[in-house]
């Protein structure tokens, strides 16, 4: 059951200034998978999802989309083409409204109204709480209203990748599960995600197959529960 | 009570100048906290470029240009020193965006005195006439006079002003300039084209404030190289006043000042006029430092 290949991301070398942050990372990411990336802090997690969604420029190796090189192009240019970054510590747009939050995040797809009226019911069905505070500000929600935000706001756009990066970080372990049920639910529905979780247990459990790294290097992959039953690893390398 | 009445007229359309000025400031300081010190010189940009294309529809003040000729180039104006502004933005600001803030306050005032001298190098250093004949008619209530002109510069800059605030609350480039004001980088991430919508947002500020000097040229008659310098520096007080970076701020500031100037110049004289501003700046920077509609933190457009 090969499923098509989307993200290809070969011998990816990637830093800030001095420090070498990614060298030389190998990983795939296939149709309607979702792929956990785990690791301690520091290994380089948040650095390749900057490095696929443009945000930092890679020094060398390449990031194939769908069969095209997208490594150089502008953020803005990568979540055109169906790839979108939900970053670590969510991010939303603080003093603009929930409503505005979506809209914004629906940017890419502006001029076809009916697909952004549909994304808002959409998002208010899977986050009803979200559709009580549309026309609240959104720095005024709750850490996990706020992730949820996060997510529906990258889910707008209707991306084919959709790369979350820490969506359990600062919340509640009711709230988590409730966000990872979300996340699932998201997959079902056709999206391909690609998941950075320090809750490595909790990924493992949601996710098809998972990559772990150390120190800008991938160590190990492997199917999800083949890494989830390994306790050595989870001991050793996910602090779990 | 006839010169209360006449001091608040004339306050009016003062302060609309200002605030139209104020206007760009705001939103440029908003969306790169740049404070662009060189954004009073395209008010004096939009006058001499408004008097060239005067000059060509009426022939030195000859010809009467009639409404349609002053709304074509009242437009054709702001939209030229608009496309200016961009121009700016792009050559001299942009390669500057990640440099220290004071790098790219430095290169705003470059642009300044290149804006003041290359103006005076085309059209000379003396004062200009604005080849333009408006009514001095109107309604006179008691000693106080309302002529269509202040009348028509006050309904156009109120025009101007309600346009601008339905296009940035409702429109979705108005909301990606307040998005990319509280985080460029999840903006980039939406998709949207970072470096186009602060083209814009330099377009919209020059266009405004280009239109407040075509309106001042044919309002007082005569133009100068120089006469961006002292009015910028207002309209920036007046930012200030409304709290920098807040665009209803920006209008209330302009207004308030507009009328507090001339309000001050009843009571102290002509020549007390610059004083009254700057010293309102002073008190504000001292009281209230964040301006009327100014917050700590936040939103910012």
């Amino acid at each position: 059951m090969d499923a098509q290949v989307l993200l290809n991301i070969s011998n990816l070398h990637a830093g800030y200034g001095k420090i070498r942050a990614l060298k030389g990372i190998n990983l795939q990411v296939r149709q309607g998978e979702i792929v956990a990336l785990l690791g301690s802090n520091g290994a380089g997690k948040s650095t390749t999802l900057k490095a696929i969604s443009g945000l930092l420029l890679p020094e060398e190796g390449s990031i194939e989309w769908e069969g095209a090189s997208i490594r150089g192009l502008a953020p803005h240019r990568i979540a055109e083409r169906g790839v979108i970054h939900v970053p670590e510590g969510r991010r939303i747009f603080s003093g603009l409204t929930v409503l505005e939050n979506l809209e914004l995040g629906a940017f890419t797809i502006r001029k076809e109204k009916r697909l952004v009226k549909e994304g808002i019911e959409q998002a208010f069905a899977l986050f009803p709480r979200l559709k009580e505070r549309a026309k609240q500000l959104a720095g005024t929600l709750s850490g996990g209203e706020q992730q949820m935000l996060a997510i529906s706001r990258g889910l707008m756009a209707r991306p084919r990748l959709l790369m979350l990066d820490e969506p359990s970080m600062g919340l509640a372990p009711i709230v988590v599960q409730e966000i990872m049920a979300i996340i699932a639910e998201i997959n079902r529905q056709g999206v391909t995600i690609l998941l950075i979780e320090q809750n490595a247990k909790a990924a493992l459990r949601l996710a098809h197959r998972g990559y772990v790294m150390e120190t800008g290097r991938i160590i190990m992959e492997d199917e999800a529960d083949v890494l989830y039953r390994d306790e050595k690893i989870v001991k050793a390398y996910l602090g779990a | 009570m006839n010169t209360l009445v006449q001091t608040l007229i004339d306050g009016l359309v003062i302060g609309a100048f200002y605030s139209l000025i104020a206007l760009g400031y705001t939103m440029v300081f908003g969306i790169i906290k740049l404070l662009n010190f060189a954004h009073g010189d395209l008010y004096m940009l939009g006058a001499f470029i408004g008097y060239s294309l005067l000059s060509l529809v009426t022939g030195n003040g000859e010809g009467a240009a009639g409404l349609l000729g002053i709304a074509v180039v009242l437009l054709l104006t702001m939209t030229v020193v608009g496309v200016i502004g961009m121009g700016i933005e792009r050559i001299a600001y942009r390669p500057l965006l990640l440099a220290p803030r004071l790098s790219i306050l430095i290169t705003a005032i470059g642009v300044s005195l290149i804006l003041e001298n290359g103006s005076m190098a085309i059209w000379g250093a003396q004062y200009q006439v604005y080849p333009l004949q408006l009514p001095q008619t109107g309604w006179s209530f008691g000693g106080a006079q309302l002529t269509y002109t202040q009348v028509a510069i006050i309904a156009i800059s109120v025009l101007l002003m309600a346009g601008l605030q339905l296009f940035v609350r409702h429109s979705i480039y108005g909301k990606a300039m307040r998005a990319i004001a509280l985080d460029q980088t999840a903006s980039s991430l939406m998709g949207i084209d970072v470096h186009r919508v602060i083209a814009l947002t330099f377009f919209i500020g020059a266009a405004l404030a280009a239109g407040a000097g075509v309106m001042a040229g044919a309002y007082y008659g005569t133009i100068n190289f120089m006469m961006g310098f002292i009015i910028g520096l207002k309209a920036f007080t007046a930012a200030v006043l409304g709290g920098i970076g807040n665009l209803p701020g920006a209008m209330v500031g302009g207004l308030l000042l507009g009328l507090i100037e001339t309000a001050g110049t009843l009571v102290l004289g002509g020549s007390w006029k610059d004083v009254v501003a700057f010293s309102i700046l002073i008190v504000i920077l001292v009281c209230k430092p964040t301006g009327i509609l100014g917050e700590k933190v936040t939103e910012r457009m």
